[in-house]
């Protein structure tokens, strides 16, 4: 530090630096430099915010950064609470309607009522037997509450992100200037950690709230189904696109009657996407009070379970390919292109 | 003449960033397409195009790829703003239209037929078919009688139910010519219609063209690489090379008076006794002495060298509208046959009359197969 200490000298800006002399705490770093007797090994270290602030008392410490971040959002939590609370109350309720209403019905009408949207969505009869006796697999080890918990929330999270997810796309499909916003905006948020979704939000909503889950879910897994609706319109045919123009179409019926149904296969794909990422985040939001396998597989590594946490796994599992095979296979009848008669 | 039904003039069309920058070095200064390209970096689509097309009759813009008939085609309906120009319909500017009237011009007024069909997979025939009237807002039953009508008429009646990915090429394009024609608008666009076709189920085409233009009279603009299909379909033949109109006149006149080098070897290699009529090379005035047989006026030259039994020193009569109207020599049918540009046959006459022409500068085209 001597090396720094005579930069500051030599540049005049010792009084800058001393104007207010450290009454400030020390740094674990700096109390452990001390103790150690200070290094004259004339090694020279990075000109890091800390070791300059050990030359010169009026630069910040790192420390100060990301105290200031925290201080930011602390000062803009309380308006931003009150903008987002009442726009995000819904969720809760659909959550909680949501949880109420697959735990409420009793088994022998909601597993045969499931396993017939299976068959309906699918008509596949190898996959709604799946289905059939996934349900039956998880009421006899006793997880079928559980699972029906995390299923319930899946189907809240998977049906918002569509009905937000598939106008950003179709916006982001009209304009090349939206695009070039939301891109990075949806890169970061699929490349951002999982975990970090939940940290400013458990500043902003109380943990008992199921909202706060439903967004940390939601934000996640919108991501695939923006992306595949912009991208599945923007691949439609430019001659099919030409021949709608050159019959008048407005751009209402442009949308509706040929971009909308040919990106379909697309937007499918994106939903599939979307339910596979939503199932992966719901056992990351059992940390903050969602019901469902996830609080299983939680205890498992708490508690050091092992048997419960796997088995919880394993139904995780289970799910994601009772939901792959079903949204795969309804995708399969809806595309156009993929009809066989 | 009654004024022509759609009316190009002065159509200039530069792609680039700054078109109307460039637009004055091409309309004053001349500068090539070449030049654009290399100083300015602009693409030269359109230079100075003026056509008529005349109501009721077909014309066709006939050019080798690049050369910007496509373009041309999508400026009638303005699916391309141009650089500079207008074009007329009916005497009304298309360019001063604001996005309403252009829509409702594009849904009453023209309809398209495109290379690539560009029919929607989603739909069916039917639904295809009757696309312009779903789009003007036609109530179901009266749209699907029309489209069921039309389909009837191109021969795909009982395929109203399938979906076009289940019909072979040609047909969907009969799908193509049917949504057209239901669209019952006076002017149809064909975007190179059947250059996707096999040679056989295009000459199909073609005949069910030709047919339903002698009872329907549309305006019909045509888009074609191929000489054969526009000597076949044109009333009115447009030559364009480089974005700019090299020839243009009835197809008859083309092939017997090639204004350049260019369509002189665009048209040496065609059959011309098949192309040519009767009464282009006919002789005005009653035939002296003995005479073989009668022909129609627009009857082939290979119908004359039928009826003159393929003799070189008969006299055949040549009828319009059931008079007689002049005659051929067979010994003219026969010199009618050369083409002057094409090297072949009688040189010293080709050389003699073009011989301002460097055979050099001549565009070499690929030999007859």
């Amino acid at each position: 530090m001597p090396s720094y200490d005579r930069i500051f000298d030599r540049l005049g800006l010792r009084d800058w630096c001393d104007a207010d002399a450290s009454e400030a705490p020390m740094s674990m770093a700096q109390l452990l430099a001390k103790s150690s007797g200070g290094e004259e090994g004339g090694a020279l270290p990075f000109p890091s915010l800390d070791t300059l602030h050990e030359a010169c008392d009026a630069i910040p410490q790192t420390r100060d950064m990301t105290l200031s971040v925290e201080q930011g959002f602390l000062a803009i939590k309380d308006s931003l609470k009150f903008v987002l609370d009442p726009l995000t109350q819904p969720l809760s309720w659909m959550l909680e309607a949501a949880l109420w209403a697959f735990t409420a019905t009793p088994w022998w009408v909601l597993i045969p009522l499931l396993v017939w949207v299976a068959w309906v969505a699918t008509r596949k009869v190898g996959i709604t037997v799946f289905v059939a006796v996934v349900f039956v697999f998880f009421g006899l080890i006793d997880h079928l509450d559980v699972a029906l918990q995390t299923l319930s929330i899946i189907f809240v999270c998977t049906g918002l992100s569509v009905l937000l997810g598939v106008p950003v796309g179709i916006l982001m499909s009209r304009s090349d200037r939206m695009q070039k916003v939301m891109l990075p905006i949806l890169d970061m948020l699929q490349t951002l950690p999982s975990f970090v979704y939940l940290i400013p939000l458990i500043f902003l909503f109380s943990v008992t709230e199921p909202k706060l889950y439903g967004i940390a879910i939601i934000l996640y897994a919108i991501v695939p189904v923006i992306r595949l609706t912009d991208l599945g319109i923007r691949l439609v045919d430019k001659d099919v696109i030409e021949a709608a123009n050159a019959f008048g179409m407005t751009d209402r019926q442009k949308l509706f009657g040929v971009q909308l149904p040919l990106a379909l296969p697309n937007i499918m794909a994106g939903v599939n996407q979307t339910i596979m990422m939503s199932l992966a985040m719901v056992v990351i939001a059992s940390l903050v009070s969602a019901p469902g396998l996830g609080v299983l597989v939680l205890r498992g590594i708490r508690n050091l379970e092992l048997g419960v946490g796997l088995v919880a796994g394993f139904g995780i599992v289970l799910l994601a390919v009772m939901l792959d095979r079903c949204s795969k296979a309804a995708l399969q009848r809806i595309d156009p292109t993929h009809e066989t008669d | 003449m009654t004024s022509p039904k759609i009316r190009v003039r002065n159509l200039y069309k530069i792609f680039g960033p700054d078109p109307q920058r460039v637009l004055p070095k091409v309309r004053d200064g001349g500068i090539g397409k070449a030049e654009l390209m290399e100083r300015h970096g602009h693409v030269l689509g359109l230079r100075d195009i003026s056509i008529d097309m005349q109501a009721g009759q077909i014309s066709v813009i006939m050019g080798l790829s690049g050369s910007g008939k496509s373009t041309l085609i999508r400026h009638l309906n303005r699916l391309i703003e141009p650089t500079a120009g207008e074009i007329l319909m009916d005497g009304q500017d298309v360019m001063q239209l604001d996005e309403e009237s252009l829509r409702r011009l594009r849904r009453r007024a023209m309809s398209m037929v495109f290379q690539k069909f560009a029919l929607l997979p989603h739909n069916t025939v039917l639904e295809n078919t009757a696309m312009a009237p779903r789009i003007r807002g036609d109530a179901r039953e009266t749209r699907e009688a029309e489209a069921r009508k039309w389909l009837d008429r191109v021969g795909l009646s009982g395929f109203e139910d399938r979906y076009p990915r289940q019909l072979s090429g040609g047909m969907q394009q009969r799908v193509g010519i049917a949504r057209a024609l239901t669209a019952d608008t006076e002017i149809m666009l064909l975007d190179e219609a059947f250059s996707a076709l096999d040679p056989l189920i295009r000459t199909d085409m073609q005949d069910l063209l030709l047919e339903l233009q002698t009872e329907l009279h549309k305006t019909i603009v045509f888009i074609t690489h191929d000489l054969d299909e526009a000597l076949k379909l044109a009333d009115h033949l447009v030559i364009l090379k480089d974005g700019a109109v090299v020839q243009q006149a009835a197809p008859q006149q083309i092939v017997m008076r090639p204004a350049d080098p260019y369509i002189e070897a665009f048209v040496g290699d065609i059959n011309r006794a098949r192309v040519l009529r009767a009464g282009t090379i006919a002789t005005t005035g009653e035939p002296a002495g003995a005479v073989i047989g009668e022909v129609d006026w627009h009857d082939t030259l290979e119908d004359v060298i039928r009826v003159a039994e393929g003799r070189s020193d008969a006299t055949v009569m040549v009828s319009r509208d059931g008079k007689a109207a002049g005659k051929i020599e067979t010994r003219d049918l026969l010199s009618a046959l050369i083409p002057y540009a094409s090297g072949r046959g009688d040189a010293a006459r080709a050389d003699a009359s073009r011989a301002s022409i460097p055979v050099s500068a001549r565009i070499t085209t690929p030999p007859v197969v």
